[in-house]
């Protein structure tokens, strides 16, 4: 364990990249966004609870690193038509709380999330649990894991396509 | 139009190519709908795949009604409807599990998994009373066709197999991907929610027009080989089995290619395992020629879509609110086909798929469309003047012709004017 005050140090460098990321998300700064990922990348949002096996079963998404820049590259086409035109979005981003820090690895990090979206369809609300792990590369943060586990997850939701 | 249409009415709504808007927007339509579609023809519930097991149940739905399909001690498949005799108050409350029996929790009565009443609290209040009058209610009958499992709520009326018809023969084609020859429903579903009328999702399901342009941001950045199959120089065909059932054809486009797993974008090298058990299971001539031909791109009117290598179940909820179901094939005894198809699937489709998501935002801009009045019509005649009929006596046309379409409603309109 890290000493109280590096440990409030951290969460003050942890709470900005996820202020950052949140904000990259809204403004749909796709390749920013991408940039913010290790090369080992794991993109998970998962169906029909929190604690499925996203090998054996359906995931709402389950993207490797190579498949979230498919994702990134479809939305900078301008053809990808659910986000063409773009939903406007702001989220808050909240409890943020430091879950596993173990010197020299990847630290986990948990927070929650509501999004407010504005689409052709309607006004959507979402609201979602987030679990990251996060490492230090070359001087900067980077996601090498986030979950998103929504809130309803186990009913029928509406076309999820801006970045989450 | 908020009066549903007398049966003689139907035909100035459904012409030969064109129907009119308020189809897909008219609540009493929908209503009517409900009752000459839903609750009387065939429709899709669920797998037997999914209730494996001795008590075990799983909750479905036609239309807006919840179903628990069960399977009982003695092993049969049950499609008992989710209300309590007694009161009305919804028995089952989890999505899958296994039970012997369902208590509703307003009033402790117990109900069997085959549909019996077996017990209510405080019985002296029943004196008399016949139990077997107090059945859950049930969907009247229930057939299944190599696991696919199929309800109507009429009496009477053609059989399951009579109702597939010929859309049988693809479903036969289908469990042959398996070298056990049985498709398995194991990975869960996604529920994806649309703003729509659930017909724009049936039509679109076997329309070949739109994927170069719904679909061209996928294609173009994912370097895929489905965009061409959709082209204007493309041989597969767009086929009406009758009854409501479509399908895309692809195999004149993949037996052109003569390379087995082409049409999943593989090739048997990458599945050793899987090549191995489909030569055992059929030996080498045959095997390969499934593996070319690959799995159906099929509609089964109103509700199942086996969509190669997925399989949706369109529930209509309103007039203007549908969910998609929708989950990966999985092929009995093919353990590394299996993982690709749900990588894939996930992909794909669902809320959030590289595909499904932008069909959807279609369904939702076509609904809001048609709420313009003017024109009045759908115009569904593209390919009219070059349909043809096959060796078989079904009307085929070219990928992205209107065949399909034509075909759903000329089905719709005998069931919404029969009686």
């Amino acid at each position: 364990m890290l000493s109280r005050e590096s440990s409030s140090t951290l969460l003050g460098a942890v709470t900005a990249f996820l202020y950052k990321e949140a904000r990259l998300q809204d403004e749909h700064q796709y390749e920013a966004w991408e940039a913010l990922w290790t090369d080992d990348g794991v993109y998970w949002v998962p169906a029909n609870g929190a604690d499925i096996d996203p090998e054996r079963e359906m995931s709402i998404i389950y993207d490797n690193r190579s498949r979230i820049a498919l994702r990134v590259r479809q939305l900078m086409t301008g053809k990808h038509f659910t986000q063409t035109p773009q939903s406007r979005l702001r989220r808050l981003v909240s409890n943020i709380e430091l879950l596993d820090q173990q010197a020299g690895g990847d630290i986990a990090v948990g927070s929650n999330s509501m999004i407010f979206e504005s689409s052709l369809r309607d006004d959507t609300i979402w609201a979602a649990r987030n679990e990251y792990r996060l490492r230090h590369v070359d001087g900067e943060w980077r996601m090498a894991y986030k979950k998103v586990t929504l809130v309803n997850n186990d009913k029928a939701i509406y076309t999820l396509s801006f970045l989450v | 139009m908020n009066v549903m249409p007398r049966a003689s009415q139907w035909g100035e709504l459904i012409r030969s190519d064109r129907v009119h808007g308020s189809l897909y927007t008219d609540p009493a339509i929908f209503e009517a709908e409900l009752q000459n579609i839903w609750y009387r023809t065939w429709v899709y519930v669920g797998h037997e795949s999914e209730v494996p097991k001795a008590n075990d149940y799983v909750v479905k739905s036609i239309g807006p009604q919840s179903v628990i399909m069960t399977r009982d001690e003695q092993g049969r498949v049950n499609l008992l409807l989710n209300r309590c005799s007694h009161r009305g108050n919804q028995v089952c409350s989890y999505e899958r599990g296994n039970a012997r029996s369902f208590t509703c929790p307003f009033h402790s009565w117990t109900f069997a998994n085959d549909g019996r009443l077996v017990g209510y609290a405080f019985p002296d209040g029943y004196e008399g009373q016949d139990k077997s009058l107090l059945v859950l209610g049930r969907v009247t009958r229930v057939e299944s066709y190599r696991g696919f499992v199929f309800g109507s709520f009429a009496a009477e009326g053609p059989t399951l197999r009579e109702h597939l018809g010929a859309a049988a023969e693809p479903i036969d084609r289908l469990v042959r991907t398996s070298p056990e020859g049985e498709v398995e429903i194991t990975a869960g579903f996604l529920k994806h929610r649309v703003k729509a009328n659930w017909k724009f999702i049936l039509e679109n399901e076997c329309d070949g027009y739109h994927p170069a342009f719904v679909h061209s941001s996928i294609f173009g950045v994912a370097d895929s080989a489905i965009g061409k199959l959709y082209g204007g120089a493309s041989t597969a065909l767009t086929r009406d089995y009758g009854g409501g059932h479509t399908e895309i054809d692809l195999r004149p486009e993949f037996r052109k290619r003569d390379v087995p797993m082409s049409w999943f974008g593989t090739t048997t090298e990458r599945l050793p395992d899987y090549t191995a058990r489909m030569n055992a299971a059929y030996g080498e001539r045959e095997a390969r020629e499934i593996m070319i031909d690959g799995t159906p791109h099929v509609m089964i009117f109103p509700n199942l879509f086996i969509a190669e290598i997925q399989m949706f179940v369109i529930q209509p909820l309103a007039v203007d609110d549908s969910v998609q179901h929708v989950t990966a094939l999985q092929f009995k005894g093919a353990p590394d086909l299996n993982r690709r198809l749900r990588q894939q699937t996930m992909g794909s489709v669902g809320p959030a798929g590289f595909l499904l998501a932008d069909d959807s935002e279609m369904y939702e801009r076509c609904h809001r469309g048609v709420l313009a009045r003017n024109p009045e019509w759908i115009f569904l005649g593209r390919g009219e003047k070059r349909e043809r009929t096959d060796e078989l006596g079904f009307k085929v046309g070219h990928v992205t012709d209107e065949v399909p379409s034509r075909g759903i409603w000329r089905h719709y309109r005998k069931l919404m004017e029969a009686r």
